[in-house]
């Protein structure tokens, strides 16, 4: 049977002729699940999304209900919630169809977040540039107020939160929920050494707080809507729900596809879904989920275990769409974000590009970070110049061995792991490239850098 | 002080959003370079009264976001994504076309003060790339070859007098700006 999509994030709005409007949103059943969400009490919405199973959308993958459950509720003071609209990651591109399209269905699951959570005030920290996206998203805070769905005393709960929109800079590292809330508070976006600063416990303006990703925040809406135990029963036990892979790079139909999670396998998504490579192309490599994800490479086998035992053998292909089954092959299922690079690519000029990516986003707290990033970036560029030697290329592994786990947050990793899971991979291709690029050669016409 | 009297008003209303004054700093700073391009001195030892910080604080935060100037830009602002999906899809070459098409090199504003030309990290919209971002709009799949035909729409935009004034349709590049 061919894999097929089971949108439900992405529902309502690819269907033709749905707006942004909250009348639209109603007519699709909009809200009904915050209706159900307010005749609970907060701690059995807590309860059904533990039971569901869920994991965040971020990036990490974090279980939500468990995340929800280290508010420190002793400290009496009040807590917020942070929603996390930065979408940075490079490949990752999912939040803003949820923002631009159908911004109710995010509220939506918000104010049931922030009831759960019993939130003084919520914020939404969205990226900069997406400056018409704040708008729709004002617009749309303002229509559920006036029916009241947010704001003063919610669906007669007698319970209140305010929703406020806030634009970030332009940085990517202010995604990282520490960094994020420093530059909620006003400050550079530096990110905060953890302990003490876990969000949970001290977050916004030392309040315990929780950051999550917006579409965790539509997909809790959908959890209230089917109830956690019948939630849990989509995709595979230990990973709920569907992941919507957004591909990118050179395949036939990149987009955005709405997998129930382990429903599918790469070689299923790549080519039923995306209509293979481009004509006369072969696939190379994918970095799976956003660019901070280790690079796969086709015709690679991938040996293991997993969780529940099962022992596998796979190709690239064969990899079922879920995180467990993903991680056990070494690397993450991130944001989804697929990048596909195909065999007209010089893998250097890729790593290159990412390189210059993470140099450009270090916040330079971090001196292994900071100087690492612009190391990798300056050596694997002047490859691509002609002035490359050999001995690069175990000098890009050893900088990269020496940021990932010294940082203050997890950028470090970002840094490091494109260049730690390429290297070994594409060592050969790398020393040519470096060898033909002296001579004067170019080995690709695409450039990348 | 150059400050619209629009801009006055609204700087108040958010301030008052949030529990703390200083979270004011990105959206004052924000409304700002909307009233008048980019950032002053002036301008920062405004945000920094509102706000109850030093001037300096502002000037640390300006400086650390890259959406934050400090000098004019062109008339219109062009930036090209140059990560790698957009790469992958010949965001480089669309950049050496629109170069030599708009007479402006990357990271300047050309002489005449028409546009200025940059390449941005990801903008969130990978699987459309290349993706350009002129002023308050978002346009997807710009090819290399098409680079000619596309400088020409921005060079026609500075003709144009309801440029940036329209209401934004959904699908449109100014609604995904
Ligand atoms: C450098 C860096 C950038 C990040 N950028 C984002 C981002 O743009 N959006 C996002 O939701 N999470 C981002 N994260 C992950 C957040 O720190 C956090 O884990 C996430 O918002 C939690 O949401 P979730 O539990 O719903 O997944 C980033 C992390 C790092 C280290
Ligand atoms: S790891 Fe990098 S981005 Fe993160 S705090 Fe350190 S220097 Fe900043
Ligand atoms: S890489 Fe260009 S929009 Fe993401």
């Amino acid at each position: 049977m061919p894999a097929v999509e089971r949108p439900l994030i992405y529902a309502n709005l690819r269907k033709p002729g749905y707006t942004v409007d909250i009348d639209c949103y109603l007519k699709n059943g909009g809200y009904e699940a915050l209706k159900k969400a307010v005749a609970m009490k907060p701690e059995e919405v807590c309860k059904e999304v533990e039971v569901s199973g869920l994991r965040g959308r971020g990036g990490a993958g974090f279980p939500t209900g468990m995340k929800w459950k280290f508010l420190d509720r002793k400290s009496g003071k009040p807590c917020y919630l942070v929603v996390n609209a930065d979408e940075s990651e490079p490949g990752t591109y999912k939040d803003r169809q949820i923002i631009y399209k159908d911004p109710h269905q995010m509220l939506e699951g918000i104010a049931i977040t922030a009831w759960a959570i019993q939130a003084k005030q919520t914020f939404i920290y969205i990226r900069g540039e997406f400056q018409h996206g704040a708008k729709i998203l004002e617009n749309a805070i303002a229509e559920a107020k006036a029916k009241g769905f947010l704001g003063n005393n919610i669906l007669g709960s007698g319970y209140s939160c305010e929703v406020v929109v806030h634009r970030g800079g332009g940085c990517y590292v202010c995604g990282e929920e520490t960094g994020l809330i420093e530059s909620l508070e006003g400050k550079r976006g530096y990110p905060r050494i953890k302990p003490p600063y876990f969000p949970a416990v001290l977050g916004l303006y030392n309040c315990p707080t929780i950051v999550n990703n917006a579409e965790t925040m539509a997909q809790v809406k959908h959890v209230l809507a089917f109830g956690g135990a019948e939630f849990a029963k989509i995709g595979i036990p230990g990973d709920s729900g569907t992941h919507i892979w957004g591909v990118s790079g050179l395949v036939k139909r990149p987009g955005l596809y709405e997998i129930e999670a382990g429903k599918a396998t790469f070689g299923e998504l790549l080519y039923d879904f995306c209509g293979g490579p481009l004509d006369g192309r072969k696939f190379k490599a994918i970095i799976p989920g956003g660019s901070s994800t280790k690079i796969l490479k086709f015709g690679e086998r991938f040996k293991g275990k997993l969780p529940n035992g099962q022992e596998f053998d796979w190709a690239l292909e064969d990899i079922p769409l879920d995180s467990n089954s993903i991680a056990a092959c070494g690397t993450g299922l991130g944001t989804g974000g697929t990048i596909v690079i195909d065999d007209s690519v010089e893998m250097i000029q890729a790593l290159s590009n990412l390189n210059a990516f993470y140099a450009h986003e270090t916040c330079g707290q971090c001196t292994p970070c900071r100087e690492g990033s612009l190391w990798l970036s300056r050596v694997s560029k002047r490859i691509t110049t002609g002035g490359g030697l050999e001995s690069d290329v175990p000098l890009l592994l050893d900088i990269a061995n020496q940021v990932a786990g010294r940082t203050i947050c997890a950028h470090g990793e970002a840094v490091a792991w494109p260049v730690q899971s390429a290297v070994p991979k594409f060592k050969d291709e790398y020393l040519d490239s470096i060898r033909r690029r002296q001579k004067g050669e170019t080995p690709s016409p695409l450039k990348l850098i | 002080m150059s400050l619209q009297p629009s801009t006055l008003t609204k700087a108040d209303a958010i301030i008052a959003q949030y529990p703390q004054k200083r979270s004011a700093a990105l959206p004052l700073l924000h409304l700002v370079q909307e009233d008048h391009g980019y950032i002053t001195q002036e301008d920062m030892a405004w945000v920094a009264e509102k706000i109850g910080v030093t001037p300096m604080q502002v000037l640390e935060v300006v400086t650390f976001y890259p959406m934050f100037r400090q000098s004019p830009a062109g008339r219109r602002h062009i930036k090209v994504c140059r990560t790698l999906s957009c790469a992958l899809r010949g965001s480089y070459a669309l950049m050496e076309s629109l170069e030599k098409s708009l007479n402006c090199p990357r990271s300047e504003t050309s002489p005449d003060g028409n546009f200025t030309l940059e390449f941005v990290e990801c903008i969130a919209d990978c699987g459309c790339g290349p993706v350009v971002q002129v002023d308050h709009a978002l346009y997807e799949n710009v090819k290399p070859e098409n680079a000619t035909a596309f400088a020409d729409q921005i060079k026609q935009s500075l003709q144009d007098p309801q440029y940036g004034k329209n209401q934004p349709q959904p699908g449109t590049p100014e609604w995904n700006g």
